[in-house]
């Protein structure tokens, strides 16, 4: 179990690490910052295990690989959103963090509500009610099933 | 059943016909790395075990993003970067020539039918002469520098297609925002954007430039202008046969068809926050400003500052405006120094920089402040980016950029 982080539509990689930030030389110095012009409070707030709840167009605008990878850090477990823009996708799936596509969820939960993801069955579970996800294509799940991109290409 | 060029793209590259939602992978022929991820490239690169670039000469480095150094930190990119080139002997490398989505197409990097992938989203921008160009992460960059591959998903295709004559104060940009407002900031995900029709067809490839630039704005994964004698001038190239069947085929399947009539265009400007928020100039006219911003890899090419300079010929910047106006390149910025276009937004009151990035990404030239509004002829206007998150950012084409410099609020050109 989790608790939900919800965000809105067209969250763009800038609101979720802004470019003063991304030279910074480690992840780790970077993910204090995430979110913050939407919610300063996140990164101090957010728990391992929690999720990110977005509505259309998660992760639109530039390709860099913080946006994934800070969120990643702080120990968020998946984002499940009602789409994600394409850069985004690859990018966390190849640093191995679970972008899941549901579009049913957004709109039936709040901001702090439990949730239960099951990669395998495809679903996730808040409030006593099953949603149904869009499961990744063969060949991503099989990076993200493999830890990256990194750890897939070692057992090539 | 017919191709799409995108689709013809692919099947030359891979030898075999394919169609949309195939997972396929692809052989590349040039790489672009960014100044602003070449640390983590390099590092994420000698994790993955590496011992050798797979091709030197298909690697290019650019410096535009951080190019001068604001901060002191900046230079530790440079550092990286250069050690990266010489440990590996990699030849094309540019330290201040200027953006690197210009300088892929201006110094010869990319042809028609090229695949080429780049660290930066804007690397849309190819698919200006014919080739298949999109933004990828650094870790996948770093695999293909390995390996010389990638995977991708055949991509379905939107035509847009436009014809007729646009009006005197209607520019590409003005065209590649109502699309983009039209389709949603969402509406072409994962998707390729391909443009026809005579009003492109009479474009010139500056033109295309920036329109297949902004493809990323509405999620495109990549936009593509069918290569022609422009092209091939542009270029420096005589086409093939090939380069020039790439062209959408007239029984090729389309998932989408969008049809414009040019003289239907009027100025435009994507309002804060969202590229998507795309309003005629002629409804926001009024608005005071504090700054103007003419250039980046989507308008700061010889024929953007020409019109600029066209607008603000014998007339002067209002008094508590600052107008900033950034060449896209070296060359560029010689070619209007030598054309008189420098002096003449000299004289009008413009702050002239330095090819390079610069305000676009909010890292120096002209960082903004809490309240104030800036019309800018970029590619994004998301909060935050060109200072606080409470400027007000609008996307415009030269034409409007400058107009409202000279009236210091918002009018239509």
């Amino acid at each position: 179990m989790g608790k939900i982080f919800k965000f809105g539509q067209d969250v763009d990689t800038d609101q979720i690490i802004a470019s003063q930030y991304i030279i910074y030389p480690t992840i780790d110095e970077m993910k204090v910052h995430t979110f913050e012009s939407l919610d300063a409070d996140f990164a101090s707030q957010v728990q391992p295990g929690d999720y990110v709840v977005a509505s259309e167009n998660f992760g639109c605008g530039s390709s860099r690989e913080q946006a994934p990878s800070v969120l990643k850090a702080l120990g968020v477990k998946a984002v499940v959103a009602k789409s994600f823009a394409r850069i985004f996708y690859r990018n966390a799936i190849n640093i191995g963090l679970p972008v899941i596509v549901c579009k049913d969820l957004y709109d039936n939960v709040v901001a702090g509500d439990d949730m239960e993801l099951s990669m395998q069955e495809g679903v996730v579970r808040v409030n006593g009610k099953t949603y149904e996800c869009t499961k990744l294509p063969e060949y991503m799940q099989g990076i993200l099933d493999q830890g990256g991109l990194i750890a897939s290409l070692n057992r090539e | 059943m017919g191709s799409t060029i995108i689709e013809k793209i692919v099947r030359n590259n891979i030898g075999n016909v394919v169609h949309p939602g195939e997972i396929v992978t692809v052989n590349v022929d040039r790489v672009m790395i960014h100044d602003i991820f070449i640390p983590f490239v390099a590092s994420k690169f000698e994790e993955m075990g590496f011992q050798k670039l797979w091709d030197a000469d298909k690697v290019v480095l650019i410096y535009d993003h951080l190019v001068p150094a604001s901060q002191v930190d900046d230079t530790r990119h440079f550092r990286i970067g250069n050690e990266f080139v010489e440990k590996y002997g990699m030849k094309n490398i540019h330290r201040s020539d200027g953006i690197c989505h210009q300088l892929m197409t201006e110094a010869g990097y990319v042809k028609p039918g090229d695949i080429v992938f780049g660290t930066d989203s804007h690397t849309t921008t190819y698919g200006c002469v014919g080739a298949f160009s999109s933004g990828i992460g650094y870790t996948e960059m770093a695999s293909i520098l390995g390996t010389g591959t990638l995977w991708i998903r055949v991509p379905e295709t939107i035509k847009v297609n436009i014809t007729g004559k646009l009006p005197e104060n209607v520019m590409a940009k003005d065209i590649i925002l109502k699309l983009i407002g039209d389709l949603g900031a969402d509406g072409a995900t994962y998707k390729a954007l391909e443009f026809t029709g005579d009003t492109v067809e009479n474009m010139t490839v500056a033109s295309r430039m920036s329109m297949a630039n902004m493809a990323i704005e509405a999620g495109a994964k990549c936009a593509l202008f069918t290569p022609d004698d422009k092209t091939a001038e542009y270029c420096g190239i005589t086409l093939t046969e090939k380069e020039r069947d790439l062209a959408g085929d007239a029984d090729a399947q389309y998932c989408q068809v969008i049809a414009y009539k040019a003289e239907d265009f009027v100025p435009v400007m994507a309002c804060p926050s969202n590229v998507d928020n795309v309003k005629p100039v002629s409804e926001l006219v009024g608005k005071e400003i504090d700054q103007v911003f003419i250039g980046s890899c989507t308008n700061g090419r010889l024929e953007d500052l020409m019109a600029a300079a066209e607008v603000l010929k014998g007339k002067h910047v209002a008094p508590f405006v600052k107008l900033i106006v950034t060449p896209a390149s070296r060359r560029i910025y010689r070619e209007a120094v030598a054309n008189g276009t420098m002096a003449a937004l000299a004289e009008a009151g413009a702050i002239i920089t330095h090819p390079s990035c610069g305000l676009c990404c909010g890292r120096t030239g002209g960082i903004l402040t809490d309240g104030e509004t800036v019309i800018a002829t970029n590619n994004r206007n998301f909060l935050g980016r060109m200072g606080t998150s409470k400027v007000n950012i609008y996307l415009a084409s030269p034409k409007s950029a400058a107009a409202c410099a000279v009236a210091g609020k918002i009018i239509v050109p």
